[in-house]
């Protein structure tokens, strides 16, 4: 499989003043990352706030700029493109939000949000893109006749299908999704989630899902990288990564997700500074394995397809995968099936 | 049965707004014991939060209530906010003042509530914040709201909540803004302080794994109703209302299985514009005529009641 979109050591520090505006340091928001997504595929970057996860999907995207390393889009090297070749490629790469109510705005119409991507790339001739808009609104599940309407007259998850219109109007080739069902209601959450793979599998979209809800990633990923304090701490195939964690971060991340019964915390204490981040390997302060070199060498991620980066990965007792507490069973999902079939009545 | 410490009897909250009255709680009821947990669920404006304020008495003068709010048997207005009863909010930053240290607005609990003179009420202060797994208590006592992580703001509301040993603590969604092992490490924090301090919770949340997890008893609301009610363990084996089914379905899992999830059609019915009868037959695969009246909370099994006039569902597969 030939690589749509790679990263090579990407770094992004943002500099913090202090009130009076003197310098204070930096938070090293990304520290050294380099991925490869595949044609295709659907990747999703896992880790908590703070880790750098929102700040890698807009150094992908070359909306920001990374201090150091390198973006290639389909083998070319994006922080080599002029502005306007640079505007022109933004028809093949688009970003859903997490929020719909800040993402639209509130006095563009749904035809002219649509709309604006298809004129700008050119993607449709003019005179046909009611026509389109009306397609596209049919396609994420909403009616042709929503066209007319403002943002405001929109719950979140209707709000999130004509965010998710737009940014396909253009005909993307990369879409990525920062936290794209993380703000809705479960029932609605459920419906997107339904709607994004049936999107990325008609349309054979790559998607990079930015996200901390590990449950929707298990459901949605092909690969997983794990990222803690601006690192990847841990990259494979999903079913490797949630059923053979590598990383104690990782066994630790999959402990804490609720469902699998009362037990004892899996961390203590807070993730530290990204200003002063460890030394050595940065999860050694809360790490339950930590050695001597943990503490002084920094663990690199080696590139195996599945790969962790650990000085004891090799020798950590085998993972317990994820296990949730059982609920209902046979009869829950014989009742569940007449609502994925629709309802009846 | 001891007295339960929490009895909502047919409670109901109504708002008049411009476009008419908005019913957000009719006719809830239920009951929480001593050092138990209930876990009242739902999605965005089914009345969770509503009924937790009407139970704090944080609503305002224009919400009109019906209904009975006991606490320890007698009306909840009787009740000492901050001693008997307390609250935990999601967002910690804006429910702790900016202008304090962690410490002086714990200790002010405390002098409020127990009459502590300054001095003793600062120490009992950093006892309580060493008490909720705040390492370093003393120096984190000093410190300002701004200083302190999600996480820590969360166990200083926590702390201050507790500072008085209420006999119900109220928590609504206490970890939704938090990473997910802070969460973990809160929602054993909460565990371990109710067994210890005997207090009841009422935890309110939209989370189905939390509820499984650490839940005696759970409330499934929906449109200001509650749809369902049962043992925590019960609900989850055998879940009665077409609701409960659905959302379960709706969670993705992390155990793999990565076919279609089982959504929920449609949105939430409009509070203004609610419709008769079951209001949550018009999303509902299960829905026939009767649903158009409104089905009375019945018991299906003993101590589980639903909402619904298919319930037990187990009618329906047999069919």
């Amino acid at each position: 499989m030939s690589a749509l979109l790679e990263l090579r050591d990407l770094r992004k520090l943002f500099p913090v003043r202090d009130a009076l505006g003197r310098s204070r340091g930096a938070v090293r928001a990304v520290d050294g990352v380099s991925l490869s997504v595949a044609q295709g595929e659907v990747l999703a970057i896992v880790g908590e706030s703070g880790c750098g996860k929102s700040t890698l999907g807009r150094l992908a995207l070359r909306l920001i700029e990374p201090d150091a390393g390198e973006v290639r889009f389909g083998g070319e090297d994006l922080r080599a493109l002029s502005p306007a070749a640079l505007r022109a490629r933004r028809r093949d790469m688009q970003l859903i939000f997490q929020d719909p109510f800040a993402s639209l705005d509130p006095r563009m119409t749904v035809e002219a949000a649509i709309a604006e991507p298809m004129r700008l790339h050119g993607v449709v001739p003019r005179g046909q893109e009611s026509a389109k808009v009306a397609e596209w609104l049919e396609r994420v599940g909403l009616r042709a006749d929503h066209a007319r309407r403002w943002p405001h007259e929109f719950s979140g998850g209707q709000r999130q299908r004509i965010a998710i219109a737009r940014a396909l109007a253009s005909g993307p080739k990369l879409v990525i999704g920062d936290e794209p069902v993380s703000a809705l209601d479960v029932s609605i959450q459920a419906q997107v989630v339904n709607l994004l793979q049936d999107l990325i599998r008609d349309l054979g979209l790559t998607f990079v899902l930015i996200s901390h809800d590990l449950a929707v990633v298990r459901h949605i990923a092909d690969r997983v990288a794990v990222m803690y304090l601006g690192r990847i701490v841990e990259l494979g195939e999903t079913e490797q990564v949630f059923n053979r964690p590598k990383h104690p971060y990782t066994r630790a991340l999959l402990a804490a997700v609720p469902g699998q019964g009362a037990k004892a915390p899996p961390l203590a204490g807070d993730v530290p500074s990204p200003m002063a981040p460890p030394s050595g390997c940065r999860f050694h302060t809360r790490c339950a394995h930590a050695v001597a070199k943990c503490r002084e060498v920094d663990p690199m991620l080696p590139s195996e397809a599945h790969a962790a980066a650990c000085h004891l990965a090799a020798e950590l007792p085998p993972a317990i995968a994820p296990h949730e507490t059982e609920t209902g069973g046979e009869r829950l999902r014989r009742l569940q099936a007449f609502f994925t079939q629709g309802t009846a009545a | 049965m001891s007295t339960p410490v929490l009895e909502l009897d047919n409670l109901s909250v109504g708002f008049a707004t411009d476009r008419g009255l908005v019913r957000a709680v009719e006719a809830v009821s239920f009951s929480v014991a001593p050092g138990q947990m209930l876990a009242v669920v739902g999605e965005s404006g089914c009345g969770k939060s509503v009924t937790a304020l009407a139970v704090m008495g944080l609503l305002p003068d224009s919400a009109q209530l019906g209904g009975r709010i006991l606490f320890d048997g007698r009306d909840a207005r009787e009740a000492q906010r901050g001693r008997d009863l307390a609250m935990v909010f999601q967002e910690p930053m804006t429910s702790l003042n900016p202008a304090f240290t962690a410490g002086e607005q714990v200790a002010e609990a405390l002098r409020r509530h127990r009459g502590l003179a300054p001095r003793a009420a600062f120490d009992a202060a950093v006892e309580m914040l060493s008490r909720a797994q705040i390492p370093d208590a003393e120096r984190r006592a000093r410190q300002y709201p701004h200083q302190l992580s999600g996480g820590m703001r969360q166990r200083v509301m926590i702390a201050m909540a507790l500072a008085c040993r209420p006999r119900l603590l109220l928590c609504d969604e206490p970890t939704t803004a938090l990473d997910v092992t802070v969460q973990a490490q809160i929602m054993a924090l909460l565990d371990e302080l109710r067994q210890e301090t005997g207090t009841a919770v009422v935890l309110i949340t939209h989370d189905l794994g939390v509820v499984a997890d650490r839940a005696d008893h759970v409330a499934v609301m929906y449109a200001g109703r509650v749809v369902e009610a049962a043992p925590a363990a019960q609900l989850f084996a055998t879940p009665q209302h077409p609701y409960t089914v659905g959302l379960l379905g709706a969670a993705p899992r992390l155990v793999g299985g990565r076919g279609r999830l089982a959504s929920i059609e449609g949105a939430v019915p409009d509070p203004l514009n609610l419709p008769p009868g079951c209001r949550f037959a018009p999303r509902c695969p299960f829905a026939e005529a009767r649903c158009k009246q409104p089905p009375p909370l019945a018991e299906v099994a003993p101590g589980h009641s639903a909402a619904c006039w298919r319930a037990p569902l187990d009618q329906v597969l047999a069919a």
